[in-house]
């Protein structure tokens, strides 16, 4: 009677926790499930070819897009990666293979912090860095900033995702008289090459997210500009200018360029799936 | 008969421990010598050893070893490693890479980038690996997509393809089924037609199945060493006798 008792007592208490866990998942995707609700919803109204194409209109006048903003995000997230990518990777892979030593460690713990401190502030230190020095605004100085940030996100995954690659194959390699640093590039990068794929991916859609450090870096432009040099639009700047606009078609504009700046990094990561395929049947 | 690898005085550490404690051994050319003991007793450190594997994980040695008479512990280990090839206890193939870029990574990483000459040697080291039949036709499927017995196939393969004199075997059977090992058996058999083998294993069956000589090692130390069919029928120490019979390890 009494073991019947605690199964049923067992039987319940499992049921309320599984619903408790399920309520949780529920309640994790609801902001995710407004983010696209109203994006679309809002942003929808101004998603057409023009804005893609065209260029922002003066203010009065309706229409127009951001043409500018979403070359400059793009070229903001390049400078970005030719900074944080190849230093994060190669700062991953020292850390996970030659990283047993006092010297590894700092630089672990120093990863660590840099991740935590505000992007504010590494975009403060780009302008002191960048922008005080040039006298001006700049691409550069922006993309510094978001390479900076990119850094310890791509650090810590190439590092985690190496290690993650069975020792045995190392020795493997060492074994065929393949040299240690052959042995790390063809051997443990490339298998562990999907996971390293997925940080960098992650580096750059928070970099492309970021509006704080460029502010006062790359600042903003209305005009058309590609040049490294010169001040230059991004997407979140624009967000964040349109957003709190007196003018109602620049807040729905804005909408429309959040849900852009969202589909920028769908189709960022779909590449990133493209190209991490693996490719047996090629060879 | 021609001794390929004599081993003198060998000591092997770990850090401040000693786990190898003077070990001789003459390796036979084209001969296949086992190496069994209880767990612990330093086996796979002595083969890690032969190819300076040891060294990778930490460890330090004492006194020679020769190959062809020319000291491997003073080469580049790099060099040597080509020479003395292993295959290890799981399985361990590459698994970004297709089957025939596997067998293909030692030539390749070494320098051989000819298509033209690696195709043969690719195919040549699949059949003498036994494993050309099977997986022919999907050579360019993942390496690590064939069952556990033809990927530790694959790897002898793997390294039979650097053409090494010598090939170590740290207990290549003992993660397969009793089909695969004796195919492994059976290919051991085959190799030492061209190779000098040294193999560690854990089945006192297999050593007496497939070497020529076996040596005995106890908590680091070379009990007794001598020809397979002498230690598995009246062995000098009683010691292996006590092991082989079964009555600890």
């Amino acid at each position: 009677m009494n073991s019947k008792f605690f199964f049923y007592k067992k039987k319940i208490t499992s049921f309320i926790m599984m619903s408790l866990t399920f309520v949780a998942a529920l309640a994790a995707i609801i902001p995710l499930v407004l983010i696209f609700y109203y994006t679309i919803s809002k942003g929808i109204t101004y998603l057409n070819l023009d804005f893609f194409l065209a260029m922002p209109k003066p203010v009065g006048e309706s229409g127009g897009g951001m043409a500018n903003a979403i070359v400059g995000t793009l070229i903001l997230i390049g400078l970005g990666g030719l900074i944080g990518v190849p230093v994060g990777i190669m700062t991953g892979t020292y850390l996970s293979e030659f990283g047993n030593n006092k010297f590894a460690y700092a630089v672990r713990f120093l990863t660590d912090v840099l991740s935590g401190i505000p992007s504010i502030v590494v975009g403060v230190v780009a302008y002191t860095m960048v922008v005080v020095p040039m006298k001006h605004f700049s691409a550069l100085a922006g993309g510094i900033a978001l390479g900076i940030l990119m850094i310890p996100t791509i650090t810590r995954t190439t590092e985690e995702m190496i290690k993650l690659v069975p020792h045995s194959l190392r020795e493997a390699g060492l074994a065929l008289g393949i040299p240690k640093w052959k042995t790390t590039l063809a051997i443990v990068l490339r298998t562990a090459w999907k996971g390293i794929a997925t940080g960098v991916l992650l580096g750059l859609s928070r970099a492309a997210g970021e509006t704080a450090p460029l502010l006062f870096t790359a600042l903003g432009n209305r005009f058309w500009s590609t040049s490294i040099g010169q001040p230059i639009a991004s997407l979140t700047v624009y967000i964040y200018d349109y957003a709190r606009a007196p003018f109602e078609d620049w807040n729905q504009q804005a909408w429309t360029a959040a849900l852009v700046l969202i589909l920028l990094i769908s189709v960022l990561s779909l590449l990133f799936r493209i190209i991490t395929r693996s490719k047996y049947k090629t060879n | 008969m021609e001794i390929k690898l004599s081993v003198k005085n060998l000591d092997a550490y770990y850090g401040k421990n000693k786990v190898l404690k003077n070990i001789s051994i003459d390796v036979p050319k084209n001969k296949v010598v086992a190496i069994i003991g209880p767990s612990g007793c330093g086996k796979s450190t002595f083969i890690r050893c032969l190819n300076r594997m040891h060294e990778v994980v930490g460890g330090t040695i004492n006194g020679s070893i020769l190959l062809d008479n020319e000291d491997l512990t003073k080469t580049d280990p790099v060099l040597l490693r080509k020479r003395v090839g292993m295959v290890f206890q799981k399985p361990n193939p590459f698994p970004s890479m297709s089957i025939f870029n596997n067998v293909a990574a030692g030539l390749r990483l070494n320098g051989v980038r000819n298509k033209k000459q690696i195709t043969p040697i690719v195919e040549k080291c699949l059949k003498q690996a036994a494993l050309w039949e099977e997986v022919k036709n999907n050579l360019n499927d993942s390496g690590a997509n064939i069952s556990g017995g033809q990927q530790q196939r694959l790897c002898i393969a793997r390294t039979l393809a650097v053409s090494p004199e010598i090939i170590l075997m740290d207990e290549p059977a003992s993660a397969l089924d009793p089909i695969s090992t004796t195919k492994i058996e059976d290919l051991i058999f085959e190799l030492k037609k061209d190779y000098t083998i040294v193999i560690v294993t854990h089945n006192m069956q297999q050593a007496a199945r497939v070497s020529d000589y076996t040596a005995f090692f106890y908590v680091g130390e070379l009990i007794e060493y001598s020809d397979t069919k002498k230690m598995f029928t009246s062995p000098d120490k009683q010691q292996t006798e006590d092991y082989i019979r079964g009555k600890f390890g």
